[in-house]
């Protein structure tokens, strides 16, 4: 028998959010007439704006939708999309779809893992990567493939991932 | 009504269009078992996210099982709640649940009066084939809820209570699949976010997920040591509802028994939070009639309507929520804060004993009560006014432990001098008592007559928002009455715009008043047993001599000896508080 721990507290970061930030958040929200129903849209518009949704930007959409702080999180949290940790500079995608995943994509994860020391959907300490995973990019033929930012890898190995790591350093 | 006919288990019975086949079953006396099901019906209060899939029925041309609980009738349908196939199913629906649930029936604070332990029993659960991943999650401990989510089954009923109906919005579903739990924002604590402590979420958990925190060794401890003066105060609504846990019928009224079963526990003075009761519509009427008065002479500052502020659930829900109307509801404290006050001075004073040596216990239908006793503007030099309180269940567990033959007991009385209480300290326990309580005083106060007949029938009433006219002697009184949070917002949002009719309005934060509050024995969805114990509390009030607060002999002697005018300096000390903005706390500290 497994035992799955739930994170003791997940919220890392605590920000004070600026005054522009909040006018920008209120112009968001105002965009969607401020309906409740249309959270997931200004939680979409509001991460694409800043990368991220830390809870004092959740806080400020609830208070804008007149909906619980509580809701706000459940939904943020129920959808992979929404992130409440802030992408580094050089976000690192692993394809897990099944054509890289056949070629050895979860040892390629592994090997990033242990390399920048952190998890699926963290963030390395000095902002410069974070991991997260999606399901194919359409360039099966490369499989294994990794995207850093933009740039495409392909026919990635473990070996490699260092090298690929140092060109960002 | 468009009817709809259907077999149900071979029994053909007719029902109205849009019935549930759950609701139909029943109706023909077939009780499919549910979990995440409840409902409250005279309240409206409905909980069917149709998640668990314990109801689940055969219906004969339909490829799978359907959950009857959010299934509609549909003309000839034919039904089977209990085949093999059925039996099965709910078996192993049930199986798997448990599987991710701890296996320690023997120490959970829900034993006996758990739901999903009923079903296994009902379902002749044996063992529990699967092993799978196990959720283990941190106890999240507040002044009164203990969240214990390894035991929730996930049927959302404490979601449903805390946003539908009590629009408190403390908990939501958090996370996904195997990970989700309800949980406050941002997997908090409890204590820093929105939460009132009205209970209701754990009046409606089916299992140990949400129960009280439990001060009974504490109580003992106090009890056993010789050199305190343990002291007992029991509300209202307490005596109308622990029969319960007895076995009696719901609205047995248990007020000498219960007398007797804590004297038998050691309490030195039995006292009533009654007494109290009435020393709060002398109070709050004092208030509401001055108010009243000012308004009337054209004073444009004098705040009206006037809110009732005996529900510490409530008084929460208005930090958090109205910080901008903190000066609107009456700065009475609650009964159980007047009595703590008046037990640790007039009465320690009369007995010789410090207020170190006496300890107040109260015995509350309510948990947001052990919160509101904990409250720092309620403590002399760290000395709480009352230092525990009990809910009527941690006082029926208690009379259980100590061996003591409830059933039997004989009725005995209330001690003198804070035990006396009329009819009016009783309805406190209702919706609309505490405002009608405050009118039949009021009422003579301001006119100078006596009542021809004491109840206001006006003002009772199950309806959620309900309102009143007054006729004070010509001159029309507004009252308005609210239950349920959800309710109390509606109201609070009318005077918040400047559009309240009222002059008067009464709050309490749980449906049904005290006696549906947090801290009683479990109702188990039947909302006929809230409307037994609110007939109770009226009964008891028609047996009392007296029933209007300013005419017991004891309030009026404490003035006279100690307290001096009502809404003077010194009642205005020890009997009135002030409310804080609550608003900033919900916010992340880190």
């Amino acid at each position: 028998m497994t035992v799955q721990t739930l994170p003791e507290n997940k919220l890392e970061v605590k920000i004070k959010l600026s005054d522009e930030k909040i006018e920008k958040i209120n112009e968001i929200c105002e965009s969607f007439d401020n309906d409740p129903g249309e959270l997931i849209n200004v939680l979409h518009e509001t991460q694409v704006t800043y990368g991220y949704l830390p809870a004092e930007v959740q806080e400020v959409i609830a208070h804008n939708l007149n909906i619980s702080v509580a809701h706000v999180y459940g939904v943020v949290t129920f959808y992979s999309f929404f992130t409440m940790v802030p992408k580094g500079e050089h976000p690192i995608s692993i394809c897990l779809g099944t054509a890289c995943y056949v070629r050895g994509a979860e040892k390629i994860l592994d090997e990033f893992k242990k390399e920048l020391n952190i998890k699926v959907g963290e963030t390395t300490a000095d902002k410069k990567f974070s991991i997260s995973c999606l399901r194919c990019v359409g360039a099966c033929g490369l499989a294994p493939v990794v995207m850093v930012g933009e740039k495409v890898y392909g026919r990635v190995s473990p070996d490699s991932v260092r090298a690929i790591l140092d060109e960002y350093k | 009504m468009e009817k709809i006919e259907l077999t149900i288990d071979n029994k053909k019975i007719e029902v109205d269009k849009g019935t549930t086949v759950l609701k139909a079953a029943r109706q023909a006396g077939i009780d499919i078992p549910t979990l995440c099901h409840m409902e409250l019906h005279s309240m409206n209060i409905e909980n069917k996210p149709g998640g668990c899939r314990i109801c689940v029925v055969e219906v004969e041309g339909r490829r799978n099982l359907a959950p009857s609980c959010i299934t509609e009738v549909t003309p000839g349908m034919v039904i089977h709640t209990n085949n093999i196939r059925v039996l099965n199913a709910r078996k192993t629906v049930l199986k798997l649940i448990i599987s991710d649930h701890p296996f320690d029936c023997l120490v959970c604070a829900k034993s006996g009066d758990c739901e999903l332990q009923s079903l296994a029993i009902q379902c002749g659960i044996r063992e529990i084939p699967y092993q799978g991943e196990k959720s283990t999650y941190r106890k999240d401990l507040s002044p009164s809820i203990i969240r214990d989510v390894d035991k929730c089954v996930m049927c959302r009923r404490c979601e449903m209570m805390c946003n539908e109906v009590q629009t408190v919005g403390a908990l939501s579903a958090v996370n996904r699949g195997f990970m989700s739990v309800v949980a406050p924002a941002f997997e908090m604590d409890l204590e820093k976010s929105p939460c009132t402590y009205c209970g209701q979420c754990v009046s409606v958990c089916p299992t140990g997920a949400l129960t009280e925190v439990d001060h009974t060794s504490q109580v003992l401890r106090a009890l056993s040591d010789p050199t305190k003066t343990v002291v007992v105060q029991t509300a209202p609504s307490v005596r109308a509802a622990l029969g319960e846990e007895f076995g009696l019928e719901p609205g047995t009224l248990v007020t000498g028994k219960m007398a007797a079963a804590l004297r038998q526990l050691g309490f030195k003075y039995v006292f009533d939070t009654d007494f109290a009761a009435d020393l709060t519509i002398i109070e709050e009427g004092t208030e509401l009639l001055g108010r009243l008065k000012s308004h009337l002479n054209g004073d444009k500052n004098v705040k009206l309507p006037i809110l009732t502020s005996c529900c510490p659930g409530w008084v929460n829900f208005f930090e958090h929520n109205f910080p901008d109307l903190l000066d609107v509801p009456s700065t009475a404290k609650s009964p159980q804060q007047m009595f703590g006050a008046i037990a640790k001075t007039y009465f320690a004073d009369k007995i010789g004993v410090n207020r170190k040596d006496l300890i107040v216990v109260s015995i509350m239908p309510c948990l947001a009560k052990k919160y509101e006793c904990q409250r720092d503007e309620f403590k002399v030099d760290g000395n709480p006014d009352v230092d525990f309180s009990m809910s009527t269940r941690e006082l029926a567990h208690f009379i259980k432990q100590a061996n003591i033959d409830f059933l039997n007991l004989p009725d005995e009385e209330f001690d003198a001098p804070l035990g006396e209480s009329t009819g009016a300290g009783v309805i406190f326990g209702n919706t609309g008592g505490v405002i009608e309580a405050a009118c039949r005083t009021a009422y003579e106060l301001f006119t100078g007559k006596t009542l021809d007949k004491v109840e206001f029938h006006e003002l009772r009433g199950i309806e959620g928002i309900r309102s009143a006219t007054i006729d004070f002697d010509g001159l029309p009184v507004n009252i308005g009455i609210a239950h349920g949070l959800g309710n109390a917002r509606k109201l609070l949002n009318e005077v918040r715009a400047g559009r309240s009719k009222y002059h008067a309005i009464e709050i309490m934060a749980c449906p049904g008043g005290c006696i549906g509050g947090g801290g009683q024995p479990f109702h188990h969805g039947h909302s006929e047993i809230l409307k037994a114990r609110a007939g109770a509390i009226y009964s008891e009030d028609e047996r009392k001599t007296l029933r209007k607060s300013h005419e017991n002999p004891y309030i009026v002697k404490l003035y006279k000896e100690f307290l001096g005018e009502p809404g003077g300096h010194k009642a205005h000390s020890l009997l009135h508080t002030h409310y804080y903005d609550k608003s900033v706390e919900v916010t992340i500290e880190h």
